[in-house]
């Protein structure tokens, strides 16, 4: 098989989604809210993958659009070719962590869903106070926030104990058989 | 009329905790049995789909199973996100038997199929009459109806609202008397989950959606998910940092602002835990 | 006992590299009943049919087979060979050894038995078979044109020019369709109107066509050069023949804000109503659903006014009956509406356009008199973007095609804009500019080089309005994937052609095949591209798909020279392959039992219930008849029927067994 049919065939059975179907329109990234802020925009990453070479793959997953793109779907909603391009974002971060390759900025996007999983890990629900615990201890940035916990404190809206659920084995076993035991980085 | 399963999820039992009160507090007033499912975990929105795809389908899946085997036919999902992801799972694996039964062997149950409800469909279908008949102190402001990304999109799984202009959220709070304002910012993103990894994203984006109805003389935004809220709400400093004049319009949910028309005090629907103050005298004639 | 002749081609090394030629012509002559068996390099030559005609001669033979290529490809020139030796043609049978047996199969002895085989099976066949002769069909010198556009106009004229009688039906008040909607046509600009309407009023004056407007074709019996079409004539209210055409009803009439078709919705007009100032015929017609006589009972103000007392409220639409010989499809395109379009707005933004609607406002006799103003506020917008591809190669809107004709008429606008608005700035957003045409491409660069149209590489995700201004969301994916805002005045949707709205009742009533999209098929996208499936149906124009002016007149044209053939002679001939119900002397007259189940499963109407009478005309038995005119041999009564009265000749039951048992036996 050819490395460009051999990266599509990848793109397609992980994501469903067939790359080749796009036709760079440019309608994903007109409409996108955070185009701006992408090294490479929605189009731009399609074309990388549609290239099918083993270098802009690795482009592609090194990228920061890949991290700072917020599942809005509009790009999927509006696209003509009807390309789920969020999804093919959730494959690319899950190959990009699994290569341990993903972008520098992606740090705290990905502190963030770390401390959210191990949160829900442990308890089967989100526990607010220790995932934010949780994450400043992963990025370091202790200072990020404090000023709001008070307030939300006497809002009623952070809850110092964490709820656990009763059939915490049942989460745990899904982590286990769907993630595996996270490798810690 | 039978009971509907009440699938919270964990904002509404933390940082959101006033939508979940507003929405068993409205449930109560007008009459419509809602019962929390039991023993029900996170759906992992909005971080496990970032991370894997199995995952993503098989916490929601849990969830579909546990309402389906306590019995219930609906479910009903206030929280945007966590209504997003249940549908996404549900609809990718009615239509992938292997990945069904491979889901249904990591969860160790059948995923069954409940029906899942949006708060807008769970009011549609149970709440207009009764609205309408315990309406008691009509809104009588302009207000903006945001939906944001997960209420409507992507629209073939979600197969509810037309998408680009939606207007359940219009229509019920025309019922409780409001104006809702035509604008164009009912569903760019704010920032969804952002809120915390990139807190000036989050301020930009929904600085722009405040823009937008602010501009248009909103004297309060309508919403129906968390993330919306606590985004345009509680990272209001972010926000107003990116707007040429800071606002103080308020943001409400639904559920509050029904609940408040129909009669409830604001106590009630916990407008009290938000961060911008809502002015009573400018939303409600009282 | 037969005399058949076996006739077994090489087809040079076609068949006899593969198959042993002479051995099957010296097996074939051991068959009961050959009675001379040969073989030859090239059959179809002229020395190949020489053999076969003298040995029809000499031998006196009352069969032939020739072993050779597909029946496609030779039949007819062995028949006719067989025919010049005074052998009924039909007595003449094809051996497809070549497609069925050497193309297909190794070189072997088992290929050559195969061969054997099939000839055997032909010469039981030509044993069964009987002497047939062509049928003849007479031919109505008249056409039917249905659509009054230029593609209409076009097949009209050139029919009637070629000295045939033409009947043309349009469902619209006046001829013209779209092309008299449009400003200037590209690529060279000239006004549509001037080269439209002398063409228009051609066709009322020429004395070869009758021209029924208001009118649509309500059915289609029939078959080539046979046809009979229903027209339904709608109730206009005016009579046409005093009406002079003077205008007092028009002035006078109280309901005055109608939304003018002919102006794509934009500018209004009355209840009683001339679609435009250039209409043919250029008078005037009640438009029931907005007059307020039809709708309250009172007014009748038209009524009064006019001088000529024209106006006929109780006059009911009329059915008439035309027979054709032929029918020409003309029924044109229609373009998406901008409701279609919820990115842009759900068609609730005024001054977000159809490129219909952009050419009334460009034309001079629009609503506008030629001046682009916006319709919200008419205001003349200095920033106008225009967006093609909208609803076209658009998959998820359900269009994957590319409609062809808006690169073009969206260079056409920009440029048309900015020769009327000088200190305007116009934008295009475009995924490819598709000009191939003669001058075509030239015609684009010349807007973006001469007339500075700025064309930006990208589509357009959303519009919105803000302010009085449209918000336009695009992206230049030449710059990598910039994001562009323009604050526009205006906006231009390029939207899809699409096909009419009756189009797949239309295709339905006349029996012809349409695409998913409800574009009329033709018969061969290259090599019959203005027939359809069925015989003496022609298409020309965008009821066929999307298609500029030029492309419209060019197959209106070959239509027109399409009739032109088929009327060139008096009579039709077809081949005699059609099923018959079996006759047979009194008192049984045949064996069909009247059951009329053949009636209902013939998938071309051929068939009814006759009734056999004595001579003081009481029925004495009803017997189900073929129309040999409409039969196309398919064979579905055959096996319908239950008393096995119906054969199909050429193919008959006998035929085919002693073929089928040829091939069994060992």
């Amino acid at each position: 098989m050819s490395e460009k049919k051999s990266i599509s065939t990848h793109v397609k059975s992980t994501s469903g989604v067939d790359v080749s179907h796009c036709y760079q329109c440019g309608k994903c990234t007109a409409g996108c809210v955070q185009a701006e802020r992408m090294d490479y925009p929605p189009q731009y990453i399609m074309r990388l993958l549609q290239t099918g070479s083993e270098e802009n793959y690795e482009k592609v997953l090194r990228s920061r659009s890949i991290w700072v793109c917020l599942n809005c779907e509009n790009c999927y909603e509006r696209c003509p070719q009807s390309i789920d391009i969020p999804h093919v974002m959730d494959m690319l971060r899950e190959e990009s962590l699994k290569r341990g390759i993903a972008h520098k900025d992606a740090s705290k996007i990905i502190a963030f869903h770390r401390s959210f999983l191990s949160q829900i890990k442990n308890t089967g629900r989100l526990w607010e106070v220790g995932m934010e615990a949780e994450y400043k201890l992963r990025t370091m940035d202790l200072m990020q926030d404090v000023k709001l916990v008070p307030s939300m404190l006497s809002k009623g809206k952070l809850s110092i104990l964490p709820e656990v659920i009763v059939d915490k084995a049942a989460v745990k076993k899904i982590f286990d058989r769907t993630v595996g035991v996270e490798k810690e980085k | 009329m039978e009971k509907v399963g009440l699938y919270p999820g964990c904002s509404l039992k933390g940082s959101s905790r006033e939508y979940g009160e507003s929405v068993v507090a409205l449930a109560r007033v007008l009459g419509l049995p809602l019962e929390e499912i039991k023993d029900w975990n996170c759906c992992g929105a909005s971080s496990a789909h970032a991370v894997s795809k199995e995952l993503s389908l098989a916490l929601p899946a849990r969830v579909l199973s546990l309402a389906a085997a306590q019995g219930y036919k609906e479910l009903l999902v206030p929280c945007a996100a966590c209504f997003s992801r249940l549908k996404t799972t549900q609809h990718t694996l009615m239509g992938d038997d292997e990945r069904r039964k491979k889901i249904e062997d990591i969860i160790g149950a059948e995923v069954g199929g409940v029906k899942i409800l949006s708060v807008m469909e769970w009011l549609e279908k149970y709440a207009i009459d009764a609205i309408k008949e315990k309406m008691n102190h009509p809104i009588k402001a302009r207000v903006a109806c945001y939906y944001g990304c997960l209420l409507v999109r992507p629209s073939g799984v979600i197969k509810g609202d037309r998408v680009e202009d939606p207007q359940s959220l219009d229509n019920l709070v025309k019922l409780a008397g409001a104006t809702p304002i035509d604008w164009a910012f009912k569903t760019e993103c704010c920032g969804g989950g952002m809120s915390i990894a990139a807190t000036e994203t989050v301020g930009k984006l929904s600085a722009a959606v405040m823009e937008d109805a602010t501009h248009r003389g909103a004297k309060a935004i309508v919403v129906a998910c968390p993330m919306c809220h606590s985004n345009l709400d509680m990272r209001r400093p972010y926000i107003n940092k990116n707007m040429e004049k800071a606002t103080d319009v308020p943001v409400l949910y639904i559920t509050q602002l029904l609940g408040m028309a129909c009669g409830l005090t604001a106590e009630e629907v916990s407008v009290g835990r938000h961060f911008v103050n809502y002015k009573e005298e400018e939303i409600c004639q009282k | 006992m037969s005399k058949i002749g076996v006739f077994v081609c090489h087809c040079g090394e076609n068949i006899g590299g593969t198959v042993d030629c002479e051995k099957v012509a010296q097996e074939a002559a051991k068959i009961p009943g050959v009675e001379v068996s040969t073989d030859y390099k090239y059959m179809c030559s002229d020395p190949g049919q020489t053999i076969i005609k003298n040995a029809i001669k000499e031998k006196g033979l009352d069969g032939v087979v020739v072993a050779a290529c597909s029946p496609r490809m030779h039949e007819s020139t062995f028949r006719a060979a067989c025919s010049e030796a005074c052998l009924n043609p039909y007595m003449c049978e094809i051996a497809n050894i070549r497609e069925h047996c050497s193309w297909v199969h190794e070189k072997g002895e088992a290929t050559t038995q195969k061969a054997l085989d099939l000839v055997r099976m032909q010469v039981e066949k030509v044993k069964k078979d009987l002497p047939l002769s062509t049928i003849k069909v007479p031919v109505t010198k008249k056409a039917l044109v249905i659509g009054g556009g230029i593609a209409g106009i076009q097949a009209a004229l050139d029919i009637a020019n070629a000295g045939h009688k033409v009947i043309l039906v349009e469902k619209e008040p006046s001829i013209g369709g779209h092309m008299a909607q449009l400003s200037e046509t590209f690529p060279t600009l000239d006004c549509s109107q001037c080269i439209l309407t002398p063409r228009m009023v051609e066709v009322a004056q020429h004395p070869n066509i009758t021209l029924y407007t208001y009118a649509e074709v309500e059915g289609l019996e029939g078959f080539i050069g046979n046809f009979k079409a229903r027209i339904r004539l709608k109730a206009r209210s005016v009579d046409l023949e005093k009406c002079t055409g003077c205008g007092m009803c028009t002035t006078k009439c109280p309901t005055k804000k109608v939304p003018s078709e002919f102006n794509a919705l934009m500018g209004l007009r009355t209840a009683i109503y001339v679609p435009s100032p250039q209409s043919v015929p250029n008078k005037p017609t009640i438009d029931k659903e907005h007059c307020v006589y039809y709708k309250t009972g009172k007014c009748k103000l038209c009524e009064k006014v006019c001088p000529t007392g024209a106006i006929t409220f109780d006059a009911p639409d009329e059915i008439i009956t035309e027979e054709v010989g032929a029918v020409v499809v003309c029924t044109g395109f229609d373009v998406a509406p901008t409701s279609e379009f919820s990115e842009y707005g759900y068609g609730r933004y005024k001054d977000v356009i159809t490129g219909l609607q952009f050419e009334r406002l460009a034309s001079a006799s629009g609503p506008t008199m030629g001046e682009i103003r916006r319709p919200s506020d008419g205001t003349v917008p200095k920033k106008i973007v225009f967006v093609a591809c909208a609803g076209s190669r658009d998959a998820a809107k359900g269009r994957p095609y590319c409609s062809k004709i808006c690169c073009m008429y969206t260079a056409k606008h920009a440029m048309l804009y900015q020769h009327k608005v000088h200190d305007g700035e116009s934008y295009v957003f475009y995924m490819d500019i598709r000009a191939g045409g003669k001058n075509y491409d030239e015609f684009v660069r010349r807007a973006i080089e001469d007339d500075g149209v700025n064309y930006i590489r990208g589509r357009v995700a959303r519009v919105y309005e803000r302010d009085g201004k449209l918000i336009v969301k695009g992206v230049d994916t030449l710059l990598g994937g910039e994001q562009v805002e323009i604050e526009a005045d205006m906006v231009v949707l390029a939207t899809a052609g699409v096909a009419n709205k009756g189009a797949e009742d239309l295709a339905q009533k006349l029996h012809i095949s349409y695409d998913k999209y409800n574009f009329f098929a033709e018969a061969h996208p290259k090599l019959k591209p203005v027939e359809t499936n069925t015989a003496g149906i022609f298409l020309a124009g965008a009821c066929q798909s999307p298609k500029d002016i030029p492309d419209t007149v060019a197959a209106a044209s070959g239509a027109a020279v399409k009739v032109a053939a088929l009327f060139s002679k008096d009579q039709l001939l077809r081949e005699p392959v059609v099923a018959v119900v079996n006759r047979m002397a009194p008192p049984v007259f045949s064996t069909c039992v009247g059951c009329s189940l053949c009636v209902d499963i013939c998938p071309y109407s051929a068939i009814t219930m006759e009734n056999i009478k004595d001579r003081g005309g009481n029925v004495i038995k009803t017997v189900a008849s073929i129309n040999p005119g409409l039969c196309q041999g398919c064979g579905t009564c055959v096996a319908f029927c239950r008393s096995k009265s119906i054969d199909l000749q050429g193919f008959s039951n006998e035929e085919m067994y002693s073929s089928v048992m040829a091939a069994l036996h060992e």
